[in-house]
């Protein structure tokens, strides 16, 4: 039953073959088993029970709200959570209880929706390997699965692999089968980057779509609420439920359409599929490129025609992005200062000393490091030099895009990351910084377009660890990427981690202490 | 020079003073003005004497005017004054991560009409930036304002002062650079004795029009009356209620001195100034200050300064982070403000009640101060100083036309009435023109009674007095309860006139003699026996009878 789809599970809750307090009673015993996964900050016991009953009630009443009724769900911690705290994974919200709801976690709510948890990240969703929180790293569900430990022999226990970032936590959620859509967030990749890496299908909507009132920023003009799946019809629900206008956010556009459901039998004939060259990267791993081909491949044996573009300016795209993220995190973490909320110093000698002391407390080494670099960036004599600079290379680069699509290629296929997920131990070989610029190369350049894109899990890796590749559509070209997703989908044949050997499942007690140590950081 | 000067102006200063106690304030604004003016004007004069040598004053102003408006410029927060520390905060106010600015449109057809009505180019496009500084007051560590393009550019402020030995008025202006609309910040309550900063955000994020004045001003009193008449515009348009002591309106002044002909001098910015007397008086400390550092062969520091209102000085204030850098940043949140001409510019299928459509609020805009000081001249025949007086009081228009609509005495007369009499009682009880206890038909009654000869003009203010003390009274109750009618029974004139005659036999002989002046005496000794209810131009040719 946790293995379904949302499509799947609705159904057996409108029939009767499950309740939505037994649902919910599954899912959050199966958090409890996978607590060494850490891939929850917070779990919302309670409240998810309380709404299980709710929506029980509905469903013998015959008055469910839709599709989401009584669907368990999990939402990345930097997403505001009335009366649940919201901590960023950060020292400095730590005790953090925001007095509201985000506009995406608000919607799901309204449809009935369960929610079991907030999940771990990055701090303040700053990395991409979940790795850099203030709870500790997430690991990868499928460290756990039969694959991974057959063929690589791997002690689970020490051979983990990472989820990716920064939304490893919603990803490894989904991923491990405690909730059945969770929401992560995707500045340059953090929601495609981790849905790649655990296997699961991650979106990240047309700028502007998804309303991004209550979402804690890291980039204003990047941020996108994300939505991971485990399944493309399923993002389609999600996203049709989140979408459109919020007077609470001046930046978001009105739906283009109503989506419904997707076509089943979507034809690709006369779709046009770009394959940009300057994504055959360095690094690019040989079996992710096979993929890659393989897909394109199936695309051109069915009639679509696939072609090869040029997106010149990407190798300047995450240096550009560097420089424009650094500046607004300066900008974005200013307000916290220890006054208003959030953590506080207990020097007290001047209010300077106060603010000074409590952003060292509360923030981690990459946190600080953008503030710094940012404030460098965005000073009077250096503005011009580099966020001016960086602006313009952003057009460009959205430019790029904009040329591909008005020559008549409708989409583009790309791989997500360069390889499968690293081991911890190999993860933290290199710092923050050069693992987000490795890390980001293929889903980055998509956030400074603002663009839709989608990445599906098409493989396991030799190793056992699944590898995905992305599709990018134009702008507003949400419903169409999705369609063309979910024909992939249907011909890759991807495993549920139910099917390979239920292991990530483990009542363990040295793990469950292990956890404990690692959260209490 | 630099000490006389400074003598002068103490003088002058306390000529004022006088002026203001011996006169109820009924003209004191136009006259006080034209007092200190003349030092403005003089300049030229000194120049022509002393050669190219003398140093002037150089002022620009940067004016904050709080919008008129029910919400905040980017919550639904209220705007209250004096409400209960932190009790108009909304979640996006205090700072709350994820919140998110959400325009209001009202500020901004605030800042386009006041941009129309100080004769400003309105950007159809502008932008927000993000203006980053850290204090305990400013909860996200930035304000959003408009450094980059704000909504309104390249405007002109016309204003009057009344100078020169005639007291004619001198039209004067000053440049605006622009208009731009920003966030204000929270007020910060130092408690020293258990060094504490207590922090209301009430205000934060209330809606400002930041209007920068060029360096047009020569003198305090210059820029005094410029801001007096930016006051009367925007009350005038109702987008700043531009009180200066609930700091509605706050002014900041840079100062600078130089030789007319060269570069500008360095200059100092004065703040914590609240009204606009003081603002005068801090600008015209400052150029003496800064003509006295010169002259002494020192230099101006590149300062802020505060204006002291006790000791009548500017001070350096404590300058605790050295040069700030802001770290100006464009607003992510928030998209590029368009403002349309006209509907006919809007993109099809918006929504004509969404947008901030120029061509419409030019269309709303009301009469403005200079235009209704013109017109009332021009219609009425007062003098142009009687025109400054009527304007500046809130009100006073109103009751003056609706006197004039009430009477059938002439506008030239009516004038002295109401900006002597009752303005000056006004004055003294420190009331405003609403709370009058004598309304307009009321006192057209009065004045009625006086045209048609009823009573004298004596009587006619004694009678007002009245009035004023027992609201409600009319005119004709008071004059019929206390017999101050006019004497017409010409038998009684006779008889009194008769006895005064026989009473005064030296003065009636002195008049046959030919002392003319001695029939006034006899005059005034009727007008005591009858308290003053008697017609002068009656009882002289009585009396002339009587005495031949």
């Amino acid at each position: 039953m946790l293995g379904l789809t949302i499509r799947e599970v609705s159904l057996a809750l409108r029939e009767g073959r499950i309740s939505p307090t037994e649902l919910c009673r599954r899912c959050l015993n199966r958090i409890k088993n996978t607590q060494h996964l850490n891939a929850y900050i917070t779990v919302t016991e309670e409240l998810a029970l309380k709404q299980a009953l709710e929506s029980e009630t509905r469903l013998l009443q015959g008055a469910t709200k839709g599709p989401l009724d009584g669907i368990p769900f999990a939402v990345k911690d930097n997403f505001c959570t009335e009366n649940i705290r919201t901590t960023c994974a950060s020292r400095m919200l730590r005790d953090y209880t925001p007095p509201y709801n985000a506009t995406v976690v608000q919607k799901l709510m309204d449809q009935g929706a369960v929610l079991v948890g907030k999940t771990n990240m990055d701090e303040f969703a700053m990395g991409s390997g979940s790795t850099d929180g203030a709870f500790g790293p997430v690991r990868n569900p499928w460290s756990y699965a039969a694959p991974y430990r057959e063929q690589t022999g791997a002690e689970p226990d020490s051979d983990w692999v990472v989820t990716g970032g920064s939304s490893g936590g919603s990803a490894a959620a989904v991923a491990s089968l405690t909730s059945y859509l969770a929401l992560g967030s995707d500045t340059g990749g953090s929601t495609r980057n981790p849905g790649a890496l655990c296997g699961v299908v991650a979106l990240k909507p047309t700028y502007g779509l998804l309303s991004r009132h209550g979402l804690i920023p890291l980039v204003n003009s990047m941020d996108v609420p994300g939505i991971m799946t485990r399944s493309v019809s399923d993002a389609a629900i999600v996203l049709g439920i989140l979408q459109g206008h919020d007077t609470r956010d001046s930046t978001t556009i009105p739906a283009p359409s109503s989506l419904t459901e997707l076509p089943e039998d979507f034809d690709v004939k006369n779709i046009c599929i770009g394959i940009p060259k300057e994504y055959h990267a360095p690094g690019l791993s040989e079996e992710t490129l096979a993929q890659w081909s393989l897909v394109a491949d199936m695309f051109d044996r069915a009639g679509a025609r696939v072609k090869q573009v040029s997106l010149p300016h990407t190798q300047y795209s995450i240096v550009c992005y560097h420089v424009l993220c650094h500046a607004e995190v300066a900008s974005n973490m200013a307000r916290f200062d220890g006054l208003e909320y959030g953590h506080r110093s207990e020097v007290n000698s001047s209010t300077e000393a106060m603010y000074a002391s409590t952003r060292h407390e509360g923030f981690n080494d990459v946190v600080r490091g953008r503030i710094l670099s940012g404030n460098y960036f965005l000073l009077k004599q250096n503005y011009q030099h580099y966020f001016v600079k960086a602006q313009r290379v952003r057009r460009l680069i959205a430019d790029d895009f904009k040329h591909v699509f008005s020559s008549g290629v409708d989409m583009l296929l790309t791989p997500t990351t360069l390889t499968d997920a690293a081991r911890y131990s190999d993860f933290k070989q290199e710092d923050n910084r050069t693992r987000s610029a490795q890390e980001d190369v293929f889903t980055q350049p998509v956030n400074m377009a603002g663009l839709p894109a989608v990445s599906v899990p098409t493989a396991l890796s030799r190793r056992g660890l699944p590898i995905g590749l992305q599709l990018v559509g134009r702008a507003a070209q949400d419903r169409k990427m999705l369609s063309v997703a979910q024909w992939i989908e249907q011909r890759v044949g991807f495993p549920s981690i139910s099917d390979c050997g239920n292991s990530s499942e483990g009542s363990n007690d040295t793990r469950m202490v292990e956890r404990e140590q690692t959260s209490a950081v | 020079m630099a000490a006389s000067s400074i003598a002068a102006s103490e003088l002058l200063h306390k000529m004022n003073k006088q002026i203001s106690i011996l006169y109820p304030k009924a003209s004191c604004v136009i006259r006080r003005i034209g007092t200190t003016s003349s030092r403005c004007h003089s300049q030229p004069q000194h120049r022509a004497k002393s050669a190219p040598q003398q140093l002037v004053g150089v002022v620009g102003l940067e004016i904050h005017a709080q919008i008129n408006s029910n919400t905040k410029l980017f919550s639904g927060s209220p705007v209250r004054f004096s409400s209960p520390p932190n009790s108009l905060v909304s979640f996006f106010d205090g700072s709350l991560p994820g919140t998110l600015p959400v325009l209001n449109r009202r500020c901004v057809e605030a800042a386009v009409m006041t941009g129309l009505a100080l004769n400003c180019t309105i950007n159809r496009k502008s932008v927000f930036d993000r203006k980053h500084y850290f204090y305990a007051d400013l909860p996200a560590g930035y304000q959003i304002t408009q450094q980059r393009r704000p909504i309104a550019i390249d405007g002109i402020l016309t204003y009057s002062l009344l100078g020169g030995k005639r007291s004619e008025v001198i039209r004067k202006t000053v440049n605006i650079k622009q208009i731009q609309l920003e966030q204000d910040s929270g007020k910060s309550l130092h408690d020293d004795v258990r060094s504490q900063t207590l922090i209301d955000l009430n205000r934060a994020g209330v809606g400002l029009m930041e209007l920068v004045m060029e360096p047009d001003m020569s003198c305090g009193e210059e820029a005094a009356a410029a801001v007096r008449e930016l006051q009367l515009i925007l009350q005038a348009l109702g987008t700043c209620q531009g009180n200066m002591s609930e700091g509605q309106l706050r002014v900041d002044a840079n100062v600078s001195v130089h030789r007319p002909g060269e570069p500008l001098g360095i200059r100092t910015e004065v703040k914590n100034i609240n009204s606009i007397r003081f603002l005068a008086r801090a600008i015209d400390y400052e150029i003496q200050r800064q003509i006295g550092v010169l002259q002494r062969g020192g230099t101006v520091q590149n300062e802020t300064r505060a204006y002291d209102s006790k000791s009548g000085e500017t001070i350096p204030m404590r300058d605790k982070e050295g040069l700030q850098d802001y770290r100006f940043m464009p607003e992510p949140n928030l998209p590029p403000l368009i403002v349309y001409e006209d509907n006919a510019s809007l993109p099809t299928g918006f929504d004509a009640c969404q947008a901030v459509v120029v061509q419409k609020i030019r269309e709303g805009l009301p009469e403005l101060p200079s235009v209704k000081r013109d017109r009332l001249v021009q219609t009425y025949g007062i003098l142009p100083e009687h025109s400054f007086t009527l304007v500046n009081e809130d009100g006073l228009v109103d009751y003056f036309e609706a006197v004039l609509k009430a009477t059938k005495k002439e506008p030239r007369k009516v004038i002295g009435w109401v900006t002597n009499e009752l303005l000056g009682h006004l004055k003294q009880q420190d009331m405003s023109v609403s709370q009058s206890p004598v309304s307009a038909p009321a006192l057209a009654e009065l004045l009625d009674l006086q045209e048609t000869g009823h009573i004298s003009s004596s009587v006619a203010k004694q009678v007002f007095q009245e009035m004023w003390r027992s609201s409600g009274k009319t005119a004709q109750q008071i004059i019929q309860e206390q017999d101050l009618g006019l004497v017409s029974d010409t038998a009684q004139l006779h008889s009194i006139c008769q006895k005064v005659v026989d009473s005064h036999p030296d003065e009636v002989r002195a008049f046959r003699n030919g002392n003319k002046k001695v029939l006034n005496k006899l005059m005034g000794l009727v007008q005591r026996e009858t308290k003053g209810r008697t017609d002068p131009v009656l009882v002289r040719t009585i009396l002339q009878e009587k005495t031949l």
